[in-house]
Formats: structure tokens, sequence, C-alpha cells
């Protein structure tokens, strides 16, 4: 099932994928989070996923990075911080003609 | 004069929609605008970040250590003692290979590298890891049955080589040294770094080809 062939294959198959990554790894560098934190609370969302059948796919492992990095978070950013921001953004895209960089109000 | 009846309003709301991204950038973006502005991150360094691994570090950094250990045994035996120092020397310390561990493929044993857990990958000197390498399948088998999922890559290994694997953490990650291929003889190290592949260096291919140097 592996490939035997060195793949060149894009580093990341969506932006989001590398801005999570870079917010994880920066977060552990600026020693915001702790590396064994990371890796158990990423460990336990991967094991999740697996155990509810998520395909075992690059876009469910960067999913489960997105779900850790929001649980390791969550003493500084709550759920509800999250739903209120999410709902600003989602205004945002709405209102902002295409093209335009979309930004929110301050 | 212009008419906006419901059919409209609907169509101009699907339109709209259509251009919000998709659930994961959202939340991504949420998190991101949230840590950003409680300063837990600054965005110049996402943005470095996302443009390093998406454009310029790569398995390459990890080829220029390897053939360096092939031509210069004092570099080869600092390698083996402290893979991080070593690394450091090229400037390829960073994220992820605070404490790096070399191990060398020989005649008759082979290194794989695992992370179990999750992912765990020595980004700074290799890149962003494979999909495989992040596989449930590939962190399950390559412990449970790894000469199989190495035949699968396309490695036979003889029963007279051993097959060692090694399952990183958090606190610590690998390096596989390939064995020099033969007839290799006076190969400058930009040469020889050219041969030495990814997977090489994971342990998930054994053999480097020296055709298409």
């Amino acid at each position: 099932m592996f490939q035997p062939d060195e793949v060149t294959e894009p580093a990341f198959d969506h932006p989001w994928q590398a801005q999570i990554m870079a917010l994880a790894q920066t977060m552990i560098k600026t020693g915001h989070l702790e590396a064994t934190h990371w890796a158990e609370t990423l460990g336990a969302a991967l094991r999740q996923a697996e155990a509810e059948g998520a395909p075992d796919t690059a876009d469910t492992y960067y999913t489960c990075v997105l779900q850790a990095l929001e649980t390791v978070t969550e003493p500084h950013v709550t759920a509800a911080d999250r739903d209120t921001r999410r709902a600003q953004w989602e205004e945002a895209y709405k209102v902002t003609p295409h093209g335009q960089p979309v930004v929110l109000k301050s | 004069m212009a008419t906006f009846d419901r059919e409209d309003a609907a169509k101009l709301a699907r339109h709209l929609h259509s251009h919000l991204p998709s659930d994961p950038a959202l939340r991504t973006k949420t998190l991101e605008s949230l840590l950003v502005e409680r300063g837990f991150v600054a965005p110049e360094t996402i943005d470095a970040w996302v443009e390093a691994y998406s454009e310029h570090i790569g398995p390459k950094r990890g080829a220029q250590v390897v053939a360096r250990s092939w031509v210069d045994p004092a570099f080869r035996a600092r390698l083996m003692d402290d893979a991080t120092a070593a690394i450091a020397e090229f400037g390829f310390d960073g994220d992820a290979t605070g404490h790096l561990k070399a191990v060398e493929n020989t005649d008759t044993q082979h290194h794989l590298i695992v992370c179990t857990l999750c992912s765990c990958y020595p980004f700074s000197l290799l890149g962003m890891s494979p999909a495989w390498y992040k596989s449930a399948a590939y962190r399950a088998r390559a412990v449970r049955e790894p000469r199989q999922v190495l035949s699968e890559f396309g490695v036979d290994l003889p029963e007279t080589v051993g097959v060692r694997v090694w399952d990183s953490t958090a606190e610590l990650r690998y390096l596989v040294v390939p064995q020099r291929p033969a007839n290799t003889d006076g190969w400058d190290e930009a040469r020889l770094a050219a041969l030495v592949t990814r997977n090489a260096m994971i342990g998930t291919a054994r053999h480097l080809k020296t055709e298409a140097a």
C-alpha cells in the first residue's frame, strides 16, 4: 500500500494545513506549548479519529492537528470565544466583495 | 428599474456562501486571529514558518548531513555522538531537532523510523513529513510488521539483515544514515548528497541509486 518511489509531493494540500502546523510549532518554539503535552493531545485526537472510522488521509491528520490545537489552547481561547470569532469571520467573508482582502471589523 | 425578488436573493446568498472558506480553514483562521490578538503568536512568525516549510526547508538538508558523514570521519563521529550539535554546524537545528539521534545502516542492520503516538519528525532537518508517515496504517504497522511494510516500499530485506524500529517522541527524534553506495569513490559532498533520498533517511528506502547523479 505504500509507494516505493520518492514522490515529490507538495508539503501541504491546503494553506490552512500549513497555518495550523505553523501555529503549533511556533507555540512550541516560543514556550507557549509543551512538546510532550502537544504530542499526547495530537495522539489522542488521531486515535479518536481512527476509532470513529475517519479516512486515513492527510486531511484527517491535519483536522486532528486543528482539533488538538483547539484543545490545548482552551485555557486561553474558549469554545465560546471561537464561536464568536468564527461568526465575525463568516460575516466578513459575506460582506466583502470577491477579490478584496477579507478583514475583521475592528 | 432593478428588481430584487426572492429568487435573486437566494441566488446571491448561494453565491456568497460559495466563497466562504472550508470549515477547517475557517476554524484555523478563527484560532490564529485569537492567538495573535492575545499575544501567543506573531503573524509575521507564522507567515515566515509557512513560507519556509512550503518552499525552502526539505530533505536536502538531511542529505547534506549524510553526505558529509560519508566523507568526513571526524564529522561522522560527532554526528553519531550528538546529532543535535552536529547539525547545528550546518545551521539546521530548529523545529523539533532539540534532541536528535543518528542511526547508521550497515550490511547487517537496517533502521526504520516511526512515531507511533502521533507524527514526531525532525522538521528542520527533513522538512514536512510525507503523508504516509502520518497515516494510521504506517504508525501501527511499522512496529508490528516492519519487514512487510518495508517490502511494500520496495525494500526486501534478507533474513541476514536485522531491522530495528525507532519510535520517535516529542523529546527524541531520529535520522537514518543510509550506507554510501559503492562506486562513488572520489565523489564530492554535493554529488553524494544528491543521491540521498528522504525515504532513505526515514528508513523506508535502503539502497541508494547512483544512475541519476
